[in-house]
C-alpha cells in the first residue's frame, strides 16, 4: 500500500440512514441543462430568438385569426353556433390526442431506456416510484411542447370569441393538463410492455414504423372523411340529419370529447362538473396504474434494452449491382454514395418517413382529383391557371422531403466527421455526395407529381412543360437550400435524426424555400398570363415577356442552388470538431 | 516524417497548445505523455488535419498540412480516442469505405481487411452491424482501418482504451513491427508502462508546452531523477502534488 493511501483507510464510514433523492432533485439537472442552453454566450443566440420569437408570435397570430373569425361566425349563427363551435374544437382536441398518444409512444422509449442518464439513475440509490415520476414528467415535456404552444392560440380566440372570462386560462389549464398526462401514461405503458418483449433497439425500430403507418393513416383516414362535407349543409338530407350529427359526440369515451365538451360548458355558461372530473380520475388512475406496471415490469425491461438485437447485412446480388451501376463514378464517390444508401435504408426512423411521404404524396393527388375542374362555367383560363398554382404546392411539399432526408445531411455526420476530415478527401466530395444522393430522388418524385397531377387536369403542352421545367429548377435549388441550411445550422448532438428538421435552421430552411418557390412561380406569372391570354382571346404572347420572366426563374434557382453550396463548402472547410 | 513548427492552438483566451516544435522521423515510435488537458488531443487532432491550427505548421512527410491537405492525408491513418463510427454499416463495409477514402479497392483491400479483422478476432463480426460491437470491437475496427490503407504515418490517441490484454498485446506487438518497416507512429498513451517499452522516444507536455523531450535516458538526465521509472519521471516534470492535495481533500 502506498503512503497516500494509507491515510484513507485510517477513516471509517459511519453507518447512516439510505439516501432518497427527492423528485426534485432528479429533475435538477434538466432545468440546469435548460438554463445553461438558454445563457450560453453562443455567437448569435439573441438574433436567433429574437427571430424565432418573431416567427412564433407570427404563427399564433395566424392560428389565432383564423379561428377567431371562424368561431365570429359560428357565434353569429343562431341555435347550432355553439354546437360547431364544440364539434371544431372536438375535432382539433382529438387531433391533438392523436398525436400526443403516438409522440408519448416514441418519447417513452427514449426517456425510460435509451436516455444517457439512466445508467447513473438506475445504478443509484433512487427510489422506483420518484425515478417513475421523474422520467415520466420528462417524456410528457419533451412530447408536448408542440401541442401545448399550438394550443395557446386555439384557447384564446374560444376565449376571447365567446368572453371567458378571468377564469377561462385556469379553467383551459385545468382541461389540457389532464389532456397531455393520459397520453404520456399510455405512451410509457405501451412502451414498457414492448421492450419487455422486445429488445429496445428493435423496439425503436418497430415504434418508428407503427407510428409513421399511424400518423399516415390518420391523415388520409381524416382526408377520406372529407370533414369539409360539414361546412356545405346543403349535402345533408335535412337539418335535423345535420343537427344530429352536430350533437353527437365523436366518442364520449375519448378524454378529448370529455376536454371539448367541458370547455364548452363554461364558455356556454352551464358549467358541467362531469367532464372535469372524468379528465382527472382518468388521469390519477391512469398514473397509479403506470406507477404499478412500473413497479412490475421496468427492472426487467431496463435489462432487456441494454441488449442490441442481432443483425446481418449480407452483400451479394445488390451489392454487386450497384458497384457496377456506380463505376463511373470513380471509387471515393461510389463509396460515398453506398454510405448514404445503405445508412438510410438501414435507419428504420430515416427510411419509414418514406411512409409518411408517400402518404403526403396520396393526399395531394387525392385533392387535385377531386378539385371541381369539370363542366360549366370552367374556363380554359382556369384549368390551366390550376397547374400553375400547382406548383407552389408541389413546391411545399418537395420543401418538406427536403427538410427531412436533405437537411439533416451534415448534421447526421457530426460524430463520424473525425473520419471524413482526416482523410484525404475534400468536403466538396462530401457535399456533393450528399446533395445527388438526396436531390436525385427528389427530382423523380417531383416530375412524377407534377406529370401526374398534370395529366389529371389535361393542360395544355406549354403549361406541361412550364411545369415540368420550374418543378425541375426548383428541386436543383430547394436541394441546394437544404444542403447549405443544414451545413451552417448543425445538429451534431442530437440522438434522433428526425428532430433535426424541426430546429432554428430547419425552420429559416423552409423559410427561404417558400421564398424561392414563390419568387419562381411570380416571375413566371407574366409570361404565362401572356401566352394563356394569346390562347384564349387571340394574338401571340411577347417573346420578351417569356424570356424575361423564364430566365430570371432560372437565375433565381440556379443563385440559390450554387450560393447555398459554396458557402456550406466553406463553411464545413472551417468546421472544428 | 512529422515536423511540427510553432504549432499553436487556441480558443479565445485560452491556450491549448502553445508554440510546439518537434520532428519525428521514419521509423520511430514516438509517445506523447501530458496529465488530463494538456493539449495533446489537440496535438494530435492538429495533425491530422481536424483541427486548425491558430498558428504554426504541420508537415507530414514534408507536405504542409494546411497547404495540401489531401496530399498530406494521403500519407496519413489516424485514430481517436472515441471510437464513433457508422452504427449501421457491418465491420467489412466500414473497412472497405474507409479505404475507398483513399481511393484504394479491390482484392488486395479485401485481403488486407480480411487479415486485419482475423487479427483482432473480429472475424465472425465482419457481416454484423457495428451497432451490436461493444466498446472494445469498435476500437479495434478503428485501429483495423487505420491500417487497412497502409499509411506512411499513423497518428493515434490513446490507443489501449477500452482493448482486452490479448488485443493490447497485439497492438503493441503491430505498432512495433510497423515502425521496423520503416513506418511512423505517434501516439498519445496515459499508460506510462506501454509509452516506456514501446517508444523510440517520449515527448511530455503540459499546459500546451512541451517540457521534456527525449528517449528515456535522456528523460532521466533532464528530471535528475536517476534511476527511476517513467511515472516517476512523468510526475516529477508534471508537478506530484496532486497525491498530496488528495488527501487532504478526503480528509476535510
Amino acid at each position: 500500500m502506498t503512503e497516500a493511501a494509507q491515510p484513507l483507510m485510517r477513516h471509517t464510514v459511519e453507518m447512516t440512514a439510505p439516501p432518497d433523492p427527492s423528485l426534485l432533485h432528479l429533475l435538477w439537472p434538466k432545468y440546469l441543462t435548460a438554463r445553461a442552453r438558454s445563457l450560453s454566450g453562443e455567437r448569435g443566440r439573441g438574433a436567433r430568438f429574437a427571430i424565432l420569437g418573431f416567427f412564433g408570435f407570427l404563427f399564433w397570430s395566424f392560428i389565432f385569426g383564423v379561428l377567431y373569425r371562424l368561431l365570429l361566425y359560428f357565434r353569429g349563427v343562431a341555435e347550432i353556433g355553439p354546437l360547431l363551435a364544440g364539434k371544431l374544437l372536438g375535432l382539433i382536441l382529438i387531433g391533438f390526442f392523436s398525436i400526443l398518444l403516438l409522440s408519448n409512444v416514441i418519447t417513452a422509449l427514449s426517456s425510460f431506456f435509451l436516455a444517457k442518464d439512466l445508467d447513473l439513475l438506475v445504478s443509484g440509490p433512487v427510489d422506483w416510484l420518484k425515478l417513475y415520476g421523474a422520467k415520466l414528467l420528462e417524456t410528457i415535456v419533451n412530447s408536448s411542447w408542440m401541442v401545448a404552444l399550438m394550443a395557446v392560440p386555439m384557447f384564446t380566440a374560444y376565449g376571447v370569441v365567446y368572453d371567458g372570462g378571468w377564469w377561462f386560462p385556469l379553467i383551459a389549464l385545468g382541461v389540457f393538463l389532464p389532456l397531455l398526462i393520459i397520453p404520456g401514461v399510455i405512451g410509457s405503458v405501451a412502451t414498457l410492455v414492448l421492450v419487455n418483449v422486445f429488445p429496445a433497439r428493435r423496439t425503436r425500430d418497430i415504434l418508428s414504423v407503427i407510428a409513421v403507418l399511424a400518423a399516415g393513416g390518420i391523415v388520409l383516414l381524416f382526408r377520406i372523411v372529407r370533414p369539409e362535407r360539414l361546412a356545405r349543409p346543403e349535402g345533408f338530407r335535412s337539418l335535423v340529419d345535420f343537427v344530429a350529427v352536430l350533437r353527437t359526440p365523436t366518442s364520449p369515451m375519448l378524454p378529448s370529447e370529455w376536454a371539448s365538451e367541458a370547455i364548452m360548458s363554461w364558455l356556454q355558461f352551464r358549467l358541467d362538473y362531469l367532464p372535469f372530473y372524468l379528465l382527472w380520475s382518468t388521469a390519477a388512475v391512469a398514473v397509479v396504474g403506470g406507477a404499478l406496471m412500473h413497479r412490475w415490469l421496468y427492472v426487467k425491461g431496463f435489462s432487456k434494452a441494454q441488449e442490441s438485437g442481432e443483425r446481418w447485412a449480407r452483400s451479394g446480388a445488390m451489392h454487386r449491382m450497384s458497384m457496377t451501376l456506380l463505376r463511373p463514378l470513380g471509387i471515393l464517390k461510389r463509396e460515398l454514395v453506398l454510405k448514404e444508401v445503405r445508412l438510410f435504408f438501414r435507419d428504420s426512423t430515416q427510411w419509414s418517413q418514406l411512409i409518411l411521404l408517400a402518404v403526403l404524396i396520396v393526399v395531394y393527388v387525392f385533392n387535385i382529383k377531386y378539385l371541381p375542374l369539370r363542366g360549366e362555367g370552367i374556363t380554359f383560363f382556369l384549368v390551366n391557371v390550376v397547374p400553375f398554382l400547382n406548383l407552389v404546392l408541389a413546391g411545399f411539399v418537395l420543401a418538406s422531403i427536403a427538410a427531412r432526408f436533405i437537411f439533416p445531411g451534415v448534421s447526421l455526420e457530426g460524430r463520424t466527421l473525425w473520419l471524413l476530415r482526416s482523410s484525404p478527401m475534400s468536403m466538396g466530395d462530401l457535399l456533393w455526395a450528399k446533395f445527388w444522393v438526396g436531390t436525385l430522388p427528389l427530382l423523380i418524385l417531383a416530375v412524377g407529381i407534377v406529370g401526374v397531377t398534370n395529366y389529371m387536369l389535361t393542360v395544355t403542352a406549354f403549361m406541361f412543360a412550364v411545369s415540368v421545367f420550374s418543378i425541375v429548377m426548383m428541386t436543383f435549388a430547394v436541394a441546394g437550400l437544404a444542403i447549405g441550411f443544414g451545413t451552417l445550422f448543425p445538429q451534431f448532438e442530437t440522438e434522433n435524426a428526425a428532430q433535426i428538421p424541426t430546429s432554428f435552421g430547419g425552420l429559416l430552411f423552409m423559410m427561404s424555400a417558400i421564398v424561392v418557390i414563390a419568387g419562381v412561380v411570380i416571375l413566371e406569372a407574366r409570361p404565362v398570363y401572356s401566352y394563356l391570354s394569346a390562347r384564349s382571346y387571340g394574338g401571340q404572347p411577347d417573346p420578351v415577356e417569356m424570356i424575361l420572366g423564364f430566365g430570371l426563374a432560372l437565375l433565381l434557382c440556379v443563385t440559390a442552388t450554387i450560393v447555398p453550396i459554396r458557402i456550406a463548402l466553406r463553411r464545413l472547410e472551417n468546421l472544428e470538431r | 516524417m512529422i515536423k511540427l513548427t510553432q504549432l499553436t492552438k487556441k480558443y479565445g483566451s485560452f491556450t491549448a497548445v502553445a508554440g510546439i516544435d518537434l520532428e519525428v522521423p521514419k521509423g520511430e515510435l514516438f509517445g506523447f505523455l501530458g496529465p488530463n488537458g494538456a493539449g495533446k488531443t489537440t496535438s494530435l487532432r492538429m495533425i491530422a488535419g481536424i483541427l486548425q491550427p491558430t498558428s504554426g505548421r504541420v508537415e507530414i512527410g514534408g507536405i504542409d498540412v494546411a497547404v495540401d491537405p489531401v496530399s498530406a492525408k494521403m500519407k496519413l491513418g489516424f485514430i481517436p480516442d472515441r471510437p464513433f463510427i457508422y452504427e449501421k454499416l457491418t465491420g467489412a463495409e466500414f473497412l472497405r469505405f474507409v479505404a475507398g477514402l483513399f481511393d484504394q479497392e479491390g482484392e488486395r483491400v479485401e485481403h488486407r481487411a480480411r487479415e486485419l479483422l482475423a487479427l483482432f478476432d473480429l472475424e465472425e463480426w465482419r457481416d454484423e452491424l457495428v451497432e451490436s460491437y461493444s466498446h472494445g470491437m469498435r476500437q479495434k475496427l478503428i485501429i483495423s482501418s487505420a491500417f487497412v490503407h497502409r499509411p506512411e504515418v499513423i497518428v493515434v490517441d490513446e490507443p489501449m482504451i477500452g482493448l482486452d490484454p490479448k488485443a493490447a498485446r497485439i497492438l503493441k506487438d503491430l505498432f512495433r513491427e510497423y515502425t521496423h518497416r520503416g513506418h511512423t507512429i505517434m501516439m498519445s498513451t496515459h499508460t506510462l508502462e506501454v509509452a516506456e517499452t514501446l517508444c523510440d522516444r517520449i515527448a511530455i507536455i503540459q499546459a500546451g508546452k512541451i517540457r521534456a523531450c527525449g528517449t528515456m535516458e535522456e528523460l532521466r538526465k533532464h528530471a535528475t531523477a536517476g534511476q527511476t521509472g517513467l511515472e516517476e519521471i512523468f510526475l516529477k516534470l508534471t508537478g506530484e502534488n496532486a497525491a498530496r492535495e488528495l488527501v487532504d481533500v478526503l480528509d476535510a
